[in-house]
């Protein structure tokens, strides 16, 4: 494996940690305007990488950019590398496909199937790498919606309609989703914004327990949830990554006056 | 762009009051305008057909297997119900397929300028009338069918399996099969210009999470795409049905029109797959302008009666599936 070479403003402090995803000078352009620019970015194994900036500054865009879902745009355009356990996941012959099967990604919205079932939603993903043995399926099952934190509420009615869940729950099932294919990274794009307080805070609770079996990068517009869930983070503006590192570093100690200017302003 | 409409003047409540008042009224009365046609058209065509009811019993009428305006007078609705029926869900059945394939395809598949073409020709061959379905099926489908093959599986039946040559019929190229591959043509545009819409308007949310799932193009298709659609592609196949079950002019134009049965444990169930049968509307079509006698008439208008609760009741099953089926509307 190629050395990366992480160029963070905290330094080199961090060379010890194993990585498990990277970018090197990875832009995504719509048409001719771009939506990140050149944005090299190190993403540790088994720790939560949060994304801040204002809304607009291409948070959501990096973050499909890590498992190829740009390919489904048809003006999105994606230069750079993104590196998977050291392997450049755009280079011909990669098969987008089995990057997705690897790096998960949770939405804005909960997105369940709405015509399944909690349980059958939560095997889809198996189903299609060909899993039909009841025994396994049961088994991912219970461990998925137990490392989603949502077990307990809905071992009673795992055949009820998925549509019948709360909306904390719903998006609490589409996590369990993208962790029964137990992939290495699972992407989570501001996963709690449409959800309320309480529902929010169980699956900020979750995460710290869910980092042990997975990479997490999250984008969230809210910074306290940065501060309380992440150990890294990196701040965006107008597409580019003004700065990375280390969260407590981040919020407490800022390098980049504009990364300052932001912290300061929201926690005013 | 605030000038020109500070400048408007607002109407006076008096006008702005009676408006809505005379727009409730219209509304209201067009809305039960359409109640009353419906009611009334099955009112009538009940009244027309209550001779040929009350002589032969509601069920004897329906059940009844002979048709015969010249000797018995004896009227019965049976051949031309299950006529209508088996023609419609067979080719209902038979455009099932190609519809909903096209349907993806020209939702998700083809490339944009190929999309504008097919929507187009969907649209076109859903406006062509059905007498020229007629005309083709007569002077080309059905030569073609007969030649290639109803001949070829009559004569090969004939030489291995005799006994079953009596279920293929006549193979003149003139009747049930025909019929069913005139009358497929005729609604594969219907289901498909349904099922690509419903299939189109599924939210780019579900398609992502199949993606992010790592399905690839055909399982996104199956696992969020067909499922979430299956309201909307069900609307086009019963649309279609209701569209084979009233065809008329195509399918008298190639059915062959004769309404003996074949029996099926001792009841006649079926038509000969190559030979003449026959519809409701087409006997309402061909024989309407040369019935003389009351009984006749009013037996082709009870056909007609029996055809309206045909479309009533699949209408309202219809409807019964979609909302059971459909996925729209619910919190998402
Ligand atoms: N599908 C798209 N087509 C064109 N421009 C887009 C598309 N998606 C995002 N953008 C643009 O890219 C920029 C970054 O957007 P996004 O990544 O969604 O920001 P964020 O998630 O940080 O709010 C914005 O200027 C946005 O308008
Ligand atoms: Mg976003």
């Amino acid at each position: 494996m190629i050395r990366p070479e992480v160029k963070t403003t905290s330094g080199n402090v961090h060379e010890e940690l194993p990585l498990r995803m990277e970018t090197r000078g990875l832009s995504v352009f719509y048409g001719k305007k771009a939506g990140v620019r050149e944005v090299s970015l190190p993403i540790y194994n088994n720790r939560v990488t949060a994304l801040i900036g204002p809304s607009g500054c291409g948070k959501t865009t990096f973050l499909r950019a890590l498992n190829r879902m740009h390919d489904l745009t048809p003006i999105a355009r994606v230069t750079g590398e993104a590196l998977l356990d050291g392997q450049n996941i755009y280079e011909r012959g990669v098969d987008p496909v089995e990057i997705r099967r690897r790096v998960g990604m949770v939405f804005q919205k909960p997105n369940p199937f709405p015509t399944l079932s909690v349980y059958d939603n939560v095997v889809s993903g198996l189903k299609l790498v060909g899993i039909r043995h009841k025994g396994l399926l049961d088994e991912a099952v219970e461990r998925s919606l137990t490392q989603a934190a949502l077990w307990d509420e809905v071992k009673d009615r795992l055949r009820a309609p998925s549509m019948s869940l709360s909306g904390g729950q719903q998006q609490r099932l589409c996590i369990a989703r993208a962790l029964a294919v137990q992939p290495e990274v699972l992407l989570m794009d501001e996963p709690t914004s449409a959800l309320d307080p309480i529902s929010t805070q169980s699956i900020e609770d979750l995460m710290s327990e869910l980092k042990k079996h997975v990479t997490i990068v999250i984008v969230t517009h809210n910074m306290q949830q940065a501060a309380r869930v992440s150990d890294f983070t990196g701040y965006f503006l107008t597409g580019e990554l003004v700065e990375f590192g280390p969260t407590n570093q981040i919020f407490t100690n800022p390098k980049d006056p504009r990364t300052e200017a932001y912290i300061t302003g929201r926690f005013g | 762009m605030q000038a020109p409409l500070a400048r408007l003047k607002r109407p006076s409540a008096l006008y702005r009051m009676l408006g809505d008042r005379v727009f409730v009224v219209v509304v209201t009365l067009l809305a039960l305008g359409i109640v009353a046609l419906s009611l009334g058209l099955g009112y009538y065509l009940y009244l027309g057909g209550a001779q040929a009811i009350e002589r032969f019993g509601f069920w004897g009428f329906l059940t009844g297997t002979t048709w015969d305006p010249a000797l018995k007078e004896e009227f019965g609705a049976w051949p031309y119900l299950v006529g209508t029926l088996l023609t419609s869900f067979c080719a209902l059945f038979l455009s099932l397929f190609p519809a909903i394939a096209a349907a993806i395809y020209a939702a998700e598949y083809a490339p944009k300028w190929l999309v504008g073409i097919i929507n187009y020709l969907v649209d076109l061959m859903a406006a062509v009338p059905s007498v020229v379905y007629g005309i083709w099926g007569i002077f080309v489908l059905a030569p073609f069918l007969r030649e290639n093959l109803f001949l070829p599986a009559y004569l090969w039946t004939a030489e291995h399996a005799p006994g079953i040559l009596p279920y293929l019929g006549n193979p003149s190229g003139y009747g049930f099969f025909t019929a069913v591959v005139i009358l497929a043509s005729m609604i594969i545009p219907y289901t498909t210009a349904l099922a690509r819409d419903a299939i189109s308007l599924v939210p780019q949310a579900q398609r992502e999470a199949a993606y992010a799932l790592g399905a690839t193009r055909w399982e996104v298709m199956r696992l969020a795409m067909l499922p979430y659609a299956r309201g909307g592609i069900l609307a086009g196949v019963i649309l279609a049905l209701g569209r084979a079950l009233g065809e008329t002019m195509a399918v008298a134009m190639v059915i062959g029109n004769t309404n003996i049965m074949l029996k099926l444990l001792g009841i006649p169930l079926l038509y000969p797959l190559f030979g003449p049968a026959t519809t409701m509307p087409s006997v309402i079509a061909l024989e309407f302008k040369e019935a003389v006698t009351d009984i006749h008439l009013s037996s082709l208008i009870a056909l007609g009666f029996y055809l309206f609760l045909v479309a009533f009741v699949v209408n309202l099953l219809a409807s019964y599936l979609i909302n059971v089926f459909k996925v729209g509307g619910q919190r998402a």
